[in-house]
């Protein structure tokens, strides 16, 4: 299917901002063509004018993320065969955040989110003292190391349903993020951490639906971390430490 | 991107509950009245007929539904994560099958 003489993909790309409409472009078909080339021949061959994200190319920034056929996904790791059978394929910015211009969204409510959950690390130590040792088999450890990868993609944030319904959830990657900092014995203020992910919006607002780990292409378990999140946060509470 | 079990389990439950919600305050008040109206006798007449059986098969199969659904999400986030807990959903749906098969089995043989 994937060959130039095989003619060519209808496009359907949104273009404005909250307010707009798709727009159907028409691109040849190529071997191996991912969603991102289509994205990419667009904007140099037909519209210069189309707005959209991209970086390494080869999924490692994920800042390429888009709404592909209704799905998150990271367009430079989706091939056109995969999704198009039809013949079409509709690009969208991603779901639930503000559009800025056609693909690209305003990421800044993901990361202050992150911020929100205090998921940054809280030094315990001076600079200067010793690295600590925390040997590979420990379990807070192993529980840091599964949810540590997050890129930040916002591909979770954008499957959430939680997040749509209710606009303040933090979300699948902050809460994840803040799983991490709770298992990492060198931070100090664990109590910190989970009271930022105690709040309404935090982790007791996730529904467990899983959307989240459906879609991370990195293969995070964000549902995990927050289940874990969730028990720590009752037996804090019980214990009257929050 | 809703097309997984999980999703299917959570809509289920949240369905079920909606039903359960809706359904069982019916339920009793419909009770309530044919005691009233016919005393035990007549009542137990009543509660023979298809239909009530019927809507009574409804009403607990919503209710194994929405029980072992939400002991599957409690054991979910009290207990350690298990990567068999996809295979719960299924447990929790034969189960209230089971339920269910059971109910009709008692008041239709
Ligand atoms: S499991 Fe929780 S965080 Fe993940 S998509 Fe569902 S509600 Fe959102
Ligand atoms: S958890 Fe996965 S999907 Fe969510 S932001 Fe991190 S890498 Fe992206
Ligand atoms: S462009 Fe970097 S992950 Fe797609």
């Amino acid at each position: 299917m994937t060959n130039a003489s095989l003619g060519t993909l209808k496009v359907e790309i949104w273009r404005g901002a909250e307010e707009g409409d798709f727009e159907t472009f028409e691109v040849p078909s190529q071997p191996s063509q991912t969603v991102l080339d289509l994205v990419t021949y667009v904007q140099r061959k037909l519209d210069p004018s189309l707005a959209y994200r991209f970086a390494c190319r080869v999924g490692v920034c994920g800042s390429c993320a888009m709404t592909v056929n209704g799905t998150p996904r990271w367009t430079c790791r989706t091939h056109v065969q995969k999704v198009a059978s039809s013949g079409r394929v509709r690009i969208e910015p991603l779901r639930n955040l503000p559009i800025l211009k056609d693909l690209a969204t305003d990421m800044a409510p993901f990361f202050d989110k992150g911020q929100e959950a205090l998921g940054r690390f809280v030094p315990s130590d001076a600079r200067a003292s010793e690295v600590a040792t925390i040997p590979p088999d420990d379990p807070k450890r192993k529980e840091a190391n599964a949810a540590i990868e997050c890129i930040g993609c916002g591909v979770c944030y954008s499957a959430c349903d939680v997040v749509s319904w209710q606009p303040d959830y933090l979300g699948p990657a902050a809460l994840n993020r803040a799983w991490t900092l709770v298992n990492d014995v060198r931070d100090g203020d664990r109590q910190g951490h989970l009271k930022a992910v105690a709040e309404d919006a935090g982790c007791h607002a996730c529904h467990g639906h899983q959307n989240c780990v459906e879609h991370c292409p990195v293969g995070l378990n964000p549902t995990r971390s927050i289940a874990g999140l969730k028990r720590l946060v009752v037996m804090a509470a019980l214990k009257g430490e929050l | 991107m809703r097309n997984h079990a999980s999703y299917r389990a959570f809509l289920v439950h949240r369905l079920s509950g909606l039903g359960l919600a809706l359904f069982l305050p019916i339920h009793l008040i419909v009770l309530g009245l044919a005691v009233e109206a016919s005393a035990l006798d007549g009542f137990l007449r009543w509660s023979e007929l298809p239909l009530v059986k019927a809507a009574e098969t409804i009403l607990v199969v919503l209710l194994a539904l929405h029980m072992f659904g939400g002991l599957r999400l409690l054991a979910i986030e009290l207990l350690p994560w298990s990567d068999r807990q996809k295979n719960w959903i299924g447990w929790a749906a034969a189960a209230s099958l089971a339920v269910g098969a059971g109910f009709v089995i008692r008041t239709f043989a």
